[in-house]
């Protein structure tokens, strides 16, 4: 029985109040190493928010956590857990990379589009695996996930340090990708933000008007009910995966086409594991997940100058998200708040 | 049926070494040695899945557990220039994670899967926040020399001159297979997991055992990690456990939640990657390292494609139990 039972939008308290909590135990620690955590927080906001600049870089680290936030979202909502939005990612990054410094003399209007697609081919590819072994074999998809994101970083690093390395470089890197695959900017914004929007957009769309949304939605809440009523499960767990992993792979294309230029094994790191966080922050709403990787990107645009300025690690944020994480899904607000009970719910054993 | 297949494993592993042996005892040994420090972290992060999931919790924090008790005890180990205090350390840390894993799956029913990655998340936020470089652990702890075992022939050398941790760890994991199958905690928790209304019925306390069961685990899992940080490395990096806590519940699920069963599996894990390294040191075979990475973790899907869906895990795991209102 995976059952994914009632993620509202309108429950906007207990995400806000989990943020807040959050930030009240990290400024203990702040405080705990010594550093001013009002300080810190100041930097990071004013940083982060404050400016239009620190709003366009803001943006443009949302980016991907959009794409990621929605890839693990989709699969939410179908019961599933996607913890390898990360090995997608970096799977979309590399094939954008290689399809972008590969064609060469192609108009942009093509080249991009290519590129584009062959992120989200290759980010589905690593997620079918997933979905192929949890809908015929009933392996659980948490584990091949995490398992895949491991193969996939070691692929794509042996790719990039032979295969696909740019010549003549020590550095373990691809060439730079043709200027016609480069994702220009629109009013100083990447273009790629527009595209995260357009795709959490039609999401919704998918979720709310369509009847594959619906199958989703019927089988993430009740699987046997599902089943019941006709409709195929292991369609419904494959569909949703591949289009987790597309949405993943297209994340880490328009990283690499619009930021990064090239791939190198660093440049993507955490990327997708910020999308579980993003995506549970946002309750597995295709459209919550835009204020949440907004805040998140803002985050993770300002770390450096907090550390800079504040004296502050940057690896604060990561601890203040895994509280948020924490807060989001522990039911202790929900009690606090004397709501009735409604947790996520994904999981009854390894073969079901 | 499931015992001829046990006893054809020991018998055809024991020819097969045999055979090597016969080719090149120094190496042959070697290998088996060295197969043992590869399996031990992994055969007990899988005792952990069996504990939990044997009384009917799914735990996916493992990973967590172990990094955060490695990160501890080293941690400790060093500032206190003491790793006996850092090994007790690191167990008192995983005993907190279980207690955490605890109420959060059992008190507050939160659904297990999205604990243990909290868990696993809230792991590694805190550790590599807290990390810093430039501490060393005195020393690691010394090899054993057993006595009378030792003197054995052809076996003697593979199985002593391992660390404390190691001896600890397999006496642990066959005490936990007798505790399980031959006393009666084993029963009531063993019937916790499969049908929990009946255990209860029976006049266990379900909520305690489980609480019991998750806890013990976690300082299991925290000795995983403590072994790792003083026993096999004596280092902490960023992200140490390498996932090793999830190829842990592969290898519960391939020993059919049974201690010894998963201890072979963790020692089949071991051995594969003993016999890699050793291939790659006669450059026998070229292999780029992130094969060799890759390794474990390909193992880890294949053995779940082949036994996931054949093998029966208990049959209450993964749900919360709520007790029957009359």
């Amino acid at each position: 029985m995976a059952i994914m039972q009632r993620v509202k939008l309108q429950s906007l308290s207990i995400p806000l109040l989990s943020l807040l909590i959050a930030f009240v135990v990290g400024s203990i620690l702040i405080a705990m190493q010594g550093s001013n955590p009002l300080l810190a927080y100041q930097v990071l906001f004013t940083k982060a928010f404050g400016s239009v600049e620190g709003f366009a870089t803001t943006l443009a680290k949302a980016t991907p956590l959009i794409l990621s936030g929605l890839a693990v979202a989709i699969c939410l909502r179908a019961g599933l857990f996607n913890i390898g939005a990360q090995g997608q990612l970096i799977s979309g990054a590399l094939a954008s990379a290689w399809a972008g410094y590969s064609f060469v003399g192609l108009p942009f209007l093509i080249h991009i589009p290519l590129a584009l697609l062959f992120g989200a081919f290759f980010g589905s590819l690593v997620a079918l695996v997933a979905g192929l072994l949890k809908a015929y074999r009933g392996v659980h998809e948490v584990i091949t996930t995490i398992m895949l994101n491991s193969i996939v970083i070691a692929l794509a690093d042996y790719l990039a340090s032979t295969p696909f390395k740019e010549p003549d470089q020590p550095i373990t890197r691809t060439p730079k990708i043709e200027e016609s695959a480069r994702i220009p900017d629109i009013f100083g914004l990447p273009l790629g933000f527009f595209i995260a929007i357009a795709i959490s957009l039609a999401f919704w769309w998918l979720m709310r008007k369509t009847t594959t949304g619906f199958r989703i939605e019927t089988i993430g809440r009740n699987r046997s009910a599902g089943w019941y009523a006709g409709i195929s499960v292991k369609r419904v767990i494959i569909s949703s995966m591949l289009l987790g992993g597309a949405t993943a792979g297209v994340a880490g294309a328009v990283e690499t086409l619009s930021i990064t230029g090239r791939f190198e094994p660093a440049f993507n790191a955490g990327l997708g594991f910020d999308g579980i966080t993003v995506a549970l922050l946002a309750r597995a709403n295709p459209l919550g997940v835009i204020p949440a990787a907004i805040l998140i990107g803002g985050m993770r645009g300002a770390a450096s100058t907090m550390q800079f300025r504040a004296g502050v690690a940057p690896e604060i944020v990561d601890l203040v998200l895994a509280l948020i994480l924490f807060f989001v899904t522990a039911p202790i607000l929900l009690r606090l708040l004397k709501r009735k009970e409604e947790g996520i719910s994904l999981s009854s054993g390894w073969s079901n | 049926m499931k015992f001829r297949l046990s006893y054809f494993v020991i018998i055809s592993s024991i020819l097969l070494f045999a055979y090597f042996y016969s080719q090149n005892s120094i190496v042959t040994s070697s290998v088996v040695f060295t197969a043992i420090p590869f399996a031990l972290p992994l055969a007990l992060a899988a005792m952990v899945g069996v504990m939990c999931e044997r009384t009917g919790i799914v735990n996916i924090g493992i990973e967590g557990t172990m990094l955060v008790s490695a990160f501890t005890a080293f941690f400790l180990g060093a500032i206190l220039k003491n790793i006996t205090a850092g090994l007790f350390i690191g167990i008192m840390t995983g005993v907190l994670v279980g207690l955490l894993l605890s109420v959060m799956t059992i008190t507050w029913k939160m659904d297990q899967i999205i604990a243990g990655v909290i868990i696993n998340i809230m792991a590694a936020g805190i550790t590599s926040f807290l990390y810093r470089q430039n501490f060393r652990i005195p020393s690691t702890f010394a090899p054993i020399d057993l006595p009378i075992l030792g003197d054995i022939p052809v076996v003697g050398p593979i199985i002593s001159d391992h660390g404390p941790i190691t001896y600890l760890g397999i006496i642990f994991i066959f005490g936990l297979w007798v505790a399980l199958y031959k006393t009666p905690w084993g029963l009531r928790s063993r019937s916790v997991g499969e049908h929990p209304s009946s255990a209860d019925t029976a006049g266990v306390s379900v909520v305690r055992l489980r609480y019991l069961n998750v806890t013990i685990a976690g300082a299991v899992g925290g000795l995983a990690g403590s072994y790792l940080a003083l026993e096999a490395v004596g280092i902490f990096e960023r992200g140490f456990t390498a996932g090793k806590g999830f190829t842990a519940l592969a290898i519960m699920i391939f020993g059919r939640w049974n201690p010894l069963g998963a201890f072979a599996a963790a020692l089949f894990f071991g051995l594969s990657q003993a016999v890699t390294n050793q291939l790659m040191i006669d450059e026998v075979v070229q292999i780029p390292q992130q094969f060799v990475t890759m390794l474990p973790y390909i193992l880890t899907i294949l053995i779940l494609a082949i036994s996931a869906g054949k093998v029966r895990p208990p049959a209450a795991e993964g749900i919360p139990y709520e007790k029957e209102k009359v």
